[in-house]
């Protein structure tokens, strides 16, 4: 693996695929699963499959410097067109599958797309419901064939089609796309990768071939991954993460990746297939132990009480067996008897028997849960990143894990924090340019060449980095404590029973906060209360589900009561919003991040009524639908006030 | 939406059916004709013998009178078997599956008719019966596919929702390859979004694999969507035949569904 390095032969990703196909032609490189059964590609059968999608591609008129839009769930055709596409020198565009039509108009004409291959019919219906607002968009290719017999346009095209022609054409002209790969340079663009636009449009990040694979060494060289190794791809293609770990780093290391039959089936397909190296936002993991806990309630007495007891055991010692830390030897065998009775059964319910490294990133992780993973188990570790630095600027190597840090930087990349506090990076990792946007660029791109994060950290005793906040979201209050409202989301966020939380504060003499329930963990808590209810609405404005998350919100004060800096942030009211933020009402981003302004403009009298000191708001909210439709919800809303604690951060520092 | 299937000529023809149960008229001298490649819908208020007029064409029942001519044969009943052996597959009012089996063995067992092998093979999964089974086995799992439920294969029927429910009958039904499906109330009891749902796969499945589909329904804006051609039947008599709008129109039926001014 490390004599691809060395060897300027393997500076582009379709080199790389050639290499693997050279090397290790019968090992595994994609596996789906379909028609019940995993099907396997192996590197040999990939690489052929990408040249005949290239030469098809070419046929078409695909040229170099052509945009490629890529929309649809995790399938390896449309992780083989990202190669194909390369191959050519053009650049794969991948989509947020889960856009509506109308959002997908602003990036295809952005980026100027001719060529968009996608996985079905429902993304095939979007494109020509838009193409007249797209002019550029030439010919739409789709992977599955279903529904698709009646459409006779003659740009639609299937690509099953398009590899034959290709196939036909690499038979005549058995040279073509070896010229077309060799002319491919590290310097060129590999991937276009649109941000999530938590502030403004998206923009489109170009990321060269040099940058993407030296994100790939690093993590493959930090975590030792071998051609061995299981992926199981199944997050959205479009984010920078996926794109890290199911396409650069496997075309890398050359390990396997593996597609889930479809979006209901993950959890299955997970435990069919026992991946080695794992990676998911926190709220996975979250959701994965919410069940977890729910069938736990839900187990007879002996199988319950022995979960809580060896639960007991691995939060006093686990993570430190992990961590190779020195542990008294009746906690050892107690955790060795846990380990057969419960952390191992449990592991291989939640398919995770086999991993060997697990990642979480995209947001912060909730101390507990993060250390509920590792005291069972499973190496779980954070990365800090963005799109713009191919997600690996920091990494946490094995036995120095923190709950509250990222970790050091990652080998190859520098990080400073600015005057201001906020990190900034540089290194071979970094932005090429923003698409067609040099002014964002130069905005984004200190004169030093280093790339502003926007987020605010600062390095703790150990040299290990720790995110506060987005730099421009920490504000000050009208008392002029600091103020960083990620901060105390995620600290009522880590509550299994929230699921988003929205604070205010900046300038204002108080924080407060909107809350949405989990409805999940909330409706099963209610229901073992007896608490009828009829739906989300209902359910979020009884009486004993504002007494539970008050309860939440005044634990996390107390916690903030010590913080050094923020505890002047408590939050003093609060209300239950009356509907789900969501992607598809732009509340949240695709990635589920709060869009804070939209939010402000979109609710301002709840906020107002939290700052008059009202005891109860009405609302009524438009609400879309995912396939279009507008519909209203309104309710009475309760304004519910929290206690506070005094500072206890001077006491600890006496 | 343009449709590019071409509905052929009459493969069923009911001549006169009468059935009796005792002294009940269930059905009076009732004709009509399926065309391939067509979804034809029957309705009526409860207890017109929609479903009485499903069970004489599935064999069930065995009518007094009349004649039932299936694609040039013509006879006086058919027997449950031979309408099988035949190509036709039906789905209950009532779901009649397995609720202890998983979704994957309900839908093989709509293979059942087209396994060769004999039953001590099968039990004993030996030889030409494991290949053929795998066979079947991947006819199943694009039934499987076509449906979208990968997520239930192995899921007892018994403890899913009932508009998935109706969904795996129509599987088992599908995976018969039948030539002719006979659809009883396929969208009965279920929501709004179930039926658009199932509604889809009915078109589908007719489009697709330009299967003929006999179906009963209550709800008659489904019915008015998807069909090609509706018969009325009310008391046991056939009161209107036509296309929707035809029959949406004939004062019969509006008689019969909204009642008449005295």
């Amino acid at each position: 693996m490390s004599d691809n390095v060395r060897r300027p032969s393997l500076s582009t990703f379709p080199r790389l695929l050639m290499h693997h196909a050279q090397v290790r032609p019968n090992h595994p490189a994609t596996r789906e699963k379909s028609m019940g059964i995993w099907q396997t590609w192996t590197w040999f059968q990939v690489s052929d499959e990408v040249r005949a999608m290239a030469s098809g591609l070419a046929e078409l008129g695909f040229k170099r410097g052509d945009n490629l839009a890529i929309i649809g769930d995790n399938r390896p055709r449309l992780y083989w067109a990202m190669c194909a596409a390369q191959c050519l020198g053009g650049v794969p565009v991948p989509m947020y599958q889960d856009a509506v039509a109308g959002e997908m108009v602003f990036v295809l004409q952005d980026a100027g797309i001719k060529f968009a291959i996608v996985e079905d019919q429902e993304q095939v219906d979007k494109l020509l419901e838009i193409m007249g607002q797209c002019p550029d968009l030439q010919h739409i290719l789709y992977d599955d064939p279903r529904g698709m017999r009646h459409y006779n346009q003659p740009f639609l095209h299937g690509l099953d089609e398009v590899q034959e022609m290709g196939r036909i054409h690499n038979r005549n002209h058995s040279d073509f796309l070896d010229g077309e790969i060799s002319q491919g340079k590290p310097e060129d663009v590999a991937v276009m990768l649109y941000t999530s636009g938590t502030t403004g449009k998206p923009k489109g990040v170009c990321q060269t071939h040099a940058a993407f694979i030296a994100a790939a060494k690093s993590g493959c060289e930090f975590d030792k991954l071998v051609p061995e190794d299981n992926i199981l791809s199944y997050l959205p293609m479009a984010w920078v993460g996926d794109h890290l770990f199911s396409f650069a780093q496997a075309t890398y290391a050359g390990f396997t990746i593996n597609c889930p039959e479809s979006g209901d089936t993950v959890m299955t397909d997970m435990r069919e297939i026992g991946p080695s190296y794992y990676f998911a936002p926190p709220r996975v993991f979250e959701n994965l132990l919410t069940q977890v806990m729910i069938r736990m309630e839900d187990a007879s007495a002996i199988k319950r009480n022995m979960f809580h007891f060896f639960m007991g055991v691995a939060r006093r010692c686990g993570a430190e067996i992990l961590d190779g830390k020195p542990v008294p030897a009746t906690d050892k065998l107690l955790y060795a008897l846990g380990d057969f009775l419960v952390y191992g059964p449990l592991r291989n319910v939640l398919g995770m028997s086999r991993i060997r490294v697990a990642y979480t990133a995209g947001a912060a992780i909730g101390p507990d849960l993060f250390r509920f993973y590792r005291s069972i188990g499973v190496n779980l570790k954070q990365l800090y990143g963005s799109t713009e630095t191919c997600a690996a600027v920091c990494l946490q190597p094995d036995g120095q894990i923190k709950f509250d840090t990222v970790g050091p930087p990652a080998p190859g990349v520098e990080v400073k924090i600015s005057d201001n506090g906020e990190v900034l990076v540089r290194g071979e990792v970094m932005l090429k340019e923003y698409y067609k946007r040099p002014e964002d660029t130069a905005d984004a791109v200190d004169a030093d060449g280093y790339f502003r994060t926007g987020d605010a950290g600062f390095f703790d005793e150990d040299g290990h980095l720790k995110i506060i906040d987005r730099a421009k979201d920490v504000g000050k209050l009208a008392n002029g404590a600091m103020y960083a409202p990620n901060y105390i989301e995620n600290k009522l966020k880590f509550f299994s029973y929230i699921k988003e939380a929205v604070a205010f504060g900046a300038d204002k003499d108080e924080v407060c906060t909107f809350i949405n329930i989990d409805m999940g963990a909330v409706g099963n808590w209610a229901e073992r209360r007896n608490i009828a209810y009829s739906g989300y609405t209902d359910l979020a404005q009884k009486e004993e589900v504002c007494g539970l998350i008050r309860d939440c919100v005044e634990q996390a004060n107390a916690e903030l009561a010590h913080d050094a800096m923020l505890s002047a942030s408590q939050v003093h009211r609060f209300l239950i919003l009356h509907k789900e933020l969501d992607p598809d009402d732009d509340e949240l981003t695709r990635t589920r991040k709060v869009r804070r302004g939209f939010i402000e403009q979109k609710y301002g009298v709840l906020i107002e009524a939290l700052y008059t000191g009202k005891t109860s708001q009405f609302i009524e909210t438009e609400v879309k639908f995912e396939d279009g439709r507008k519909g209203k919800v309104s309710a009475d809303l309760r304004i519910l006030e929290a206690k506070t604690f005094p500072s206890q951060a001077a006491k600890k520092a006496a | 939406m343009s449709n590019g299937r071409i509905i052929g000529d009459v493969i069923l023809d009911l001549q006169n059916i009468s059935l009796r149960f005792g002294g009940v008229n269930a059905l009076t001298d009732v004709s009509f004709d399926v065309r391939e490649h067509e979804i034809r819908a029957i309705i009526g208020p409860n207890g017109a013998g929609k479903s009485s007029m499903l069970n004489v064409i599935n064999g069930v029942y065995h009518p007094q009178e009349g004649a039932i001519v299936y694609r040039g044969k013509k006879r006086h009943d058919m027997d449950t078997h031979e309408a099988a052996k035949a190509g036709f597959a039906r789905t209950f009012q009532n779901i009649a599956l397995f609720k202890g089996m998983s979704v994957l063995d309900n839908l093989m067992t709509g293979r059942n008719l087209k396994m060769k092998s004999n039953f001590l093979l099968q039990a004993l999964r030996w030889g030409p019966a494991q290949r053929e089974e795998l066979e079947h086995r991947e006819k199943v799992e694009e039934v499987i596919d076509f449906l979208e439920i990968e997520h239930i294969r192995k899921t007892p029927v018994g403890r899913l929702p009932y508009g998935l429910q109706k969904r795996v009958e129509l599987g088992r039904a599908l995976a018969m390859e039948p030539s002719l499906l006979l659809l009883d109330e396929p969208m009965a009891g279920m929501n709004v979004e179930e039926k658009q749902d199932m509604c889809r796969f009915v078109l589908d499945v007719n489009d697709q694999f330009g299967m003929t589909i006999v179906l009963i329904e209550h709800d008659m804006g489904v019915v008015m969507d998807i069909s090609d051609r509706v018969v009325v039947l009310d008391y046991g008599k056939k009161i209107a035949d036509g296309t929707p709008d035809e029959v949406r129109s004939d004062p019969d039926v509006i008689a019969a569904y909204l009642g008449t001014q005295h």
